[in-house]
């Protein structure tokens, strides 16, 4: 017998007796109050990122400074031009000299201040690792209020690649001092920024 | 659950005062507060700096059972670091408290998630198949592990097939039961653990302590003096920040060069066939989307049904084990990249026998978060390695057993059953009760050893009589007659507090222990 026959039959012999019904999830009112974005701001500063509104005059003024510091400068949404081509890019590892990339996301998650990407946003996934910092887009209209809602979105049954990035990557496996830029990106700003319309 | 057993004084204060600086180094916001997401500590928490060798595990000698008081009291020898793991466990325990307060349907949550957790497991063949179909269907390789041998020789032969000589890997306890690491090592493939505390430990030739916080049980000096030896860092130089920065200096190189990838798996989703895993330093996601050939090793007890039941679950996790909201990063893999191979590989190591165990099946339900073993007195004084297996503190008790009971047969005696674990465990699962049934399985089944068949019989006696195992546990010196010695030892102040005596899941205990004890089955 194969291993999947053999651990499928044992599975079938050593059924827990007894009837467990698959409970219906209700729809919890969200954590969070009315107003999304303040809401979402908080969260997410709280869990290590970097929140600003976009300027008047320039949408990106709150991240012009650290655009410019980049040498190589990734730029996966229309509103900002790199000096890298992702689309371009033919090996993940080759984005590993990046050091600002830019990516808009698919939403914002209020009562976490997460935002989603799939690879489509992405362009190559791991440039959201493998850079020094990382630039979101989200527009404020995207902001869902909890999680649960966010796992009613299609992105995860449809994606390759779907995944939560709340604040930058961070480590406190030694004495629980809270370090930034553990393995993947040190910072995560996100600038709160209207979709172009179509 | 409440927290109406936390005295105010004691939570905000901290049980050792000698293992807190007096400045920080930890993150600020821009707004200029202070940071404690992910396994951040709410107050620093450092061992002065004297040196003090780090007290190592059990001493494993092949099946002979595991002597966990013995390393125990060793732990409890060296004061700095028994201070300074206590406190940081019990800070995320109350972090834990402080995020499920936050959340008004908390209760609900955790019934749901036990509730689809029984659904799940009671159905786990349909669901599996469900899994697997889905998967292949979105174009990755399906392989069924019988035990953890299996598990290894499947991973070596995608491997050789495709001439990798080297892995990256995120942490995965799961691996950890395969001896993942050691196989390969003999095998000539080179595997790096990409988790800060699990590469620590690597290089440090030791398991992890912890299954959320590897190197919980190493101070700063410790991980100064093990990157000095193995990464050539300033061995006079024990500042956390740049002992990080190393170790991710000196890791990016082989996960840029990997030839394979590897993450084990919070979640499997049948509904569509995805992997979801929970980080906080995005290294399950570099493994996974940089090699050009990923693996994920997935023990069969993962699977949930759909999407939906998974918010359930993110929900609970990150706050359940570090008082976060969620992790920093949630990743959720369901198909390859282009031009890259994805790898499942499903491994039973034992879990389809256990759903046969009446008593023990639910322990099937748990969800790694750690949050039993933050709040377990005799795990924060004894440490994770004294328990001398892959699953330490009160999970450790009850699953261990399952994996060979002669060896493990003494760990269902450590612990207290103030039934804290089962109070603050997302899934619900009986954790206490689980450990009082184990215990009248090995003695039963002559699994005891004699010396501690005495001592059985003593907890029997005293738990057999609710006032007097109450008085027990209130007053130190009989508790010595039930517990485990190296649980009070040394410790005595912090037993009478009431915060490590929930109320509420000792009555439950005792309700259950009259239910049982009418079967007839005298301890
Ligand atoms: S038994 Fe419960 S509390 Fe313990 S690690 Fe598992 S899920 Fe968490």
């Amino acid at each position: 017998m194969s291993a999947r026959d053999s651990i499928l039959a044992s599975i079938r012999a050593n059924r827990p007796a007894g009837d467990y019904p698959l409970p219906d999830v209700p729809l919890f009112p969200p954590l969070v109050g009315d107003d999304l974005v303040a809401e979402f701001g908080e969260r997410l500063k709280r869990m290590g990122g970097l929140v600003c509104e976009a300027g008047a005059d320039d949408p990106l003024a709150g991240v012009r400074e650290r655009l410019a510091g980049a040498k190589v400068l990734a730029s996966a949404a229309p509103e900002v031009t790199g000096n890298r081509n992702l689309a371009a890019v033919a090996r993940a590892q080759d984005v590993d000299d990046v050091d600002v990339a830019v990516v808009r996301a698919v939403f914002g998650i209020a009562e976490t201040g997460s935002v989603l990407f799939t690879q489509d946003e992405l362009v190559v996934n791991s440039v959201a690792y493998l850079a020094q910092h990382l630039v979101v887009l989200l527009d404020p209209a995207d902001i869902l209020p909890n999680v649960q809602a966010a796992y009613r979105r299609p992105e995860f049954g449809r994606a390759a690649y779907a995944v939560l990035h709340t604040g930058p990557s961070a480590t406190a496996d030694i004495e629980g001092v809270l370090i930034h830029g553990a393995q993947g990106v040190r910072s995560l700003t996100v600038v709160l920024l209207p979709r172009a319309k179509a | 659950m409440s927290a109406d057993n936390l005295d105010p004084n004691i939570r905000d204060g901290v049980i050792h005062p000698e293992v807190r600086p007096p400045d920080d180094e930890s993150e600020r916001d821009q707004d200029g507060r202070r940071l404690r997401h992910a396994e951040g500590a709410s107050k620093p928490v450092r061992a002065p700096a004297v040196r003090e060798p780090q007290p190592r595990g059990a001493k494993i000698r092949g099946n002979r059972p595991v002597d966990q008081a013995e390393a125990a009291e060793r732990f409890l020898a060296a004061p700095l670091h028994q201070a300074a793991h206590d406190e940081r466990l019990w800070d995320l325990r109350k972090k834990r408290d402080v995020a499920a307060h936050g959340i008004p349907e908390w209760e609900e949550l955790r019934d749901l998630a036990s509730e689809i957790k029984t659904h799940t497991l009671s159905h786990l063949d349909r669901y599996l198949e469900q899994f697997e179909a889905a998967a292949k269907a979105n174009g990755v390789h399906v392989h069924w592990a019988a035990d953890g041998a299996e598990h290894n020789r499947i991973v070596l032969d995608i491997l050789r097939r495709h001439e990798a000589k080297t892995l990256v890997k995120s942490k995965s306890m799961l691996t950890e039961e395969c001896g993942f690491r050691h196989f390969m090592g003999a095998e000539g493939i080179e595997i790096i653990e990409t988790d800060l505390g699990e590469r620590i430990q690597q290089l440090d030739n030791e398991e992890p302590s912890h299954v959320v916080a590897p190197a919980v049980h190493k101070t700063r000096l410790d991980v100064a003096a093990v990157f000095a030896k193995t990464l050539g860092t300033d061995p006079d130089n024990d500042d956390a920040h740049y002992l990080a920065e190393r170790q991710r200096e000196t890791t990016r190189p082989y996960i840029l060069n990997a030839d394979a990838g590897m993450t084990g798996c919070n979640f499997a989703i049948a509904e569509t066939g995805s992997v979801v895993t929970c980080t906080n330093e995005g290294n399950a996601d570099l493994s996974g989307n940089v090699p050009p050939l990923q693996i994920h090793s997935i023990g069969i007890e993962k699977i949930i049904p759909k999407v939906e039941h998974l918010g359930v679950f993110i929900r609970l996790l990150s706050r359940s084990a570090l008082g976060s909201p969620i992790t920093q990063y949630t990743s959720h893999f369901r198909g390859p990249r282009k031009g890259t191979e994805m790898h499942y590989v499903l491994v039973d190591n034992g879990r389809s026998a256990r759903l046969g165990m009446e008593e023990f099946w639910t322990s099937l339900k748990c969800i790694r978060c750690g949050a039993c073993m933050n709040t377990c007195p005799v795990y924060r004084r004894s440490g994770g390695l004294s328990y001398g297996a892959t699953y330490a503190g009160p999970i450790g008790l009850i699953i261990d057993p399952t994996f060979n009971k002669r060896k493990y047969s003494t760990l269902p005696f450590s612990s207290t059953m103030n039934g804290s674990c089962t109070n603050v465990c997302p899934v619900k699962i009986n954790i206490h009760e689980q450990i009082f049934a184990w215990r009248k399985v090995l003695v039963e089944e002559h699994q005891i050893p004699v010396l501690k068949q005495g001592m059985m019989k003593a907890a029997g006696a005293m738990l057999s009589r609710p006032a007097a195992y109450r008085a027990a546990i209130g007053a130190a010196d009989s508790a010595l007659k039930v517990l485990p010695r190296f649980a009070v030892y040394n410790s005595l102040n912090t037993w009478g507090r009431k915060r490590e005596m929930p109320d509420a899941p000792r009555q439950s205990f005792h309700a259950w222990y009259k239910e049982n004890r009418m079967k007839g089955g005298k301890a």
